[in-house]
């Protein structure tokens, strides 16, 4: 399984999200979730299972597919509990 | 022995090789496997190198359109972009940039730790910019190997601790907590923007949020697509200018004029886009490690992220910022053009990036009315601050592109200037009392606990 965090030009915020994920997930005690991230341009709907991206460019993300829109990057319940979601959907917790 | 010298001395030249080495020490500081360690290596070296062949592609697209701006207004253009100005320099400043980055990201932990100011900055590409610019600055100033590494690193780290600091307060207001701190080298604007926004504060300023604001230019969010936009109407504009005689005859080949600057400008946005991967790859284990060792060293600190976070408290605001900043861009360009100065064209990225986080700020403070004006005041200083920055950055201050952000243009002025009139022990006395002024604020900080203390006592 494979997630993507998405923003603007791919340097800043996404990366904070990938961490963070990645954070979450260790906390989770799951293993085989590769997270990376990208800018818009390059994400495309193959890139990944599911798609995190921030309220603000929600709409320039739109044809990517399964995408998780956060209303705050930086709230990490927020992010938990979604990630959380999407980990008991695909029956990895 | 000469011999392996002279290796050694061949890999802390190589910037592509230096950097892999740095994030080599990061990854086994935090004891990762082999593979992982291998992984993360070989990507920063490649990076590295992806970035140079950005910075190829890039000039190949720039050098024309310095000179068909030349020929069609008689002055220089500058397209103020963070990515093109630093892949430029790092084919000269390199192996010093990455020194800087790497002491920079040292300094800023220590400072956070002895000082009150406890922001880490986690904005990784800003940091690497924001290196390559001192390296160039504080080369043109005199100052060579250990020495321009140390005194430009300890400049990084106070800045990477300083510039989230001076916008703390109206961060504070946007978001409701004190959690989080805005790392983003463009601080200067955003506090003009905060202070703009109270001053022009109505009676009954409503939020931007309670207008309905169209939608539907989302699009413009993906950098690729608004640098590939902004460029072709600034080539057409300035091939209409040029002429087709003189653009056919000495720089498309015989190839239409039209046609011609098309191409340039979709290159110029290929060449971002390579910049921007190489750019991914260098940071991928750099920041990560960053984060992890800052944490353990300063527990209490606050981390500074990248502009973004704050654009989801107030959508509307973010496009009101964009528009007002790129309208103060206009006006400035107008007023260039009357001046007959060099002309600084207004870029999309950094009026949108910066311009709607004024725009944000601006509407916690002022409303609407702090929105527009704030973000109006931000595009004004950022496409002014570039043209006193030209002339201290040396012969890079030639390459028809420069740092876009507010903090750039400011610290490069004042480190500039130090260099100008007093000299390298202007700038390392200028350092050392910058540092001393922050240690001072312990006490003072103390002081106030105190203060509180004695109210809360007497309130009782």
């Amino acid at each position: 399984m494979k997630i993507l965090a998405v923003c603007g030009s791919g340097l800043g915020t996404s990366f904070m999200v990938e961490m963070n994920i990645q954070q979450i997930l260790g906390e989770l005690g799951v293993k085989d979730v590769e997270v990376s991230h990208s800018d818009l341009s390059s994400a495309t709907p193959g890139d990944a299972d599911v798609f995190f991206l921030a309220k603000d460019i929600a709409e320039g993300g739109s044809h990517l597919g399964n995408v998780i829109v956060l209303e705050s990057i930086i709230d990490m319940d927020e992010l938990r509990e979604k990630v959380t979601a999407v980990m008991k959907e695909s029956q990895k917790i | 022995m000469n011999g392996f010298l002279n290796v050694i001395v061949d890999i802390l030249s190589q910037p592509a090789i230096l950097v892999a080495l740095i994030a080599l020490i990061g990854l086994l500081a935090q004891r990762k496997n082999i593979p992982d360690t291998l992984k993360g290596t070989t990507k920063t070296f490649v990076g590295f190198l992806v970035i140079s062949a950005g910075a190829g592609i890039l000039s190949g697209s720039l050098a024309p359109f310095g000179e068909m701006f030349q020929q069609a207004f008689h002055v220089s253009g500058v397209v103020p972009n963070n990515e093109a100005i630093v892949a430029l320099a790092l084919n000269e400043y390199g192996s010093s940039t990455a020194l800087i980055m790497f002491f920079g990201m040292v300094f800023n932990v220590v400072i956070a730790r002895i000082t009150p100011f406890k922001y880490i900055f986690l904005t990784g590409h800003h940091t690497l910019y924001f290196a390559c610019m001192l390296a160039v600055i504080f080369s043109v100033a005199g100052f060579t190997s250990f020495g321009l590494i140390l005194t430009a690193g300890l400049a990084l780290g106070i800045i990477m601790t300083l510039s989230p600091a001076i916008v703390q307060p109206f961060i504070r207001k946007v978001t409701g907590n004190n959690n989080v701190a805005l790392g983003h080298f463009s601080a200067v604007g955003y506090a003009a923007s905060g202070i703009v926004g109270k001053l022009v504060k109505g009676k009954n300023s409503r939020s931007t949020e309670n207008i309905n604001f169209p939608k539907g230019l989302g699009f413009l969010r993906d950098s690729t697509v608004s640098i590939a936009l902004t460029m072709t109407v600034i080539y057409l504009i300035v091939a209409l200018v040029a002429g087709p005689t003189y653009i056919e005859a000495n720089l498309s080949n015989g190839t239409n004029y039209l046609v011609f600057s098309l191409i340039q400008a979709g290159t110029f946005a290929a060449g971002v886009f390579v910049i921007l991967a190489g750019v991914r790859l260098v940071l991928a284990e750099i920041v990560p490690a960053f984060k992890g060792i800052s944490q353990k060293l300063v527990p209490n600190a606050k981390p500074a992220l990248d502009v973004p976070i704050i654009y989801t408290y107030a959508p509307n605001a973010v496009l009101i910022g964009f528009f007002s900043s790129f309208f103060g861009g206009i006006v400035s360009l107008l007023i260039m053009s009357l001046s007959g100065t060099v002309m600084i064209l207004p870029g999309v990225v950094p009026h949108f990036f910066t311009g709607a986080a004024a725009g944000v700020i601006g509407n916690a403070t002022g409303g609407l009315r702090g929105s527009i004006v704030g973000s109006f005041v931000n595009g004004l200083i950022i496409s002014f601050l570039p043209l006193f920055l030209l002339p201290v950055l040396g012969d890079l201050g030639f390459a028809n592109s420069t740092f876009s952000d507010a903090d750039f243009a400011v610290s490069g002025i004042f480190f500039g200037t130090l260099a100008n009139y007093v000299g390298k022990t202007g700038i390392v006395v200028g350092l050392l009392a910058i540092l001393a002024i922050m240690f001072a604020f312990n006490f003072k900080r103390t002081k106030t606990d105190a203060a509180n203390q004695e109210s809360i006592q007497e309130a009782k």
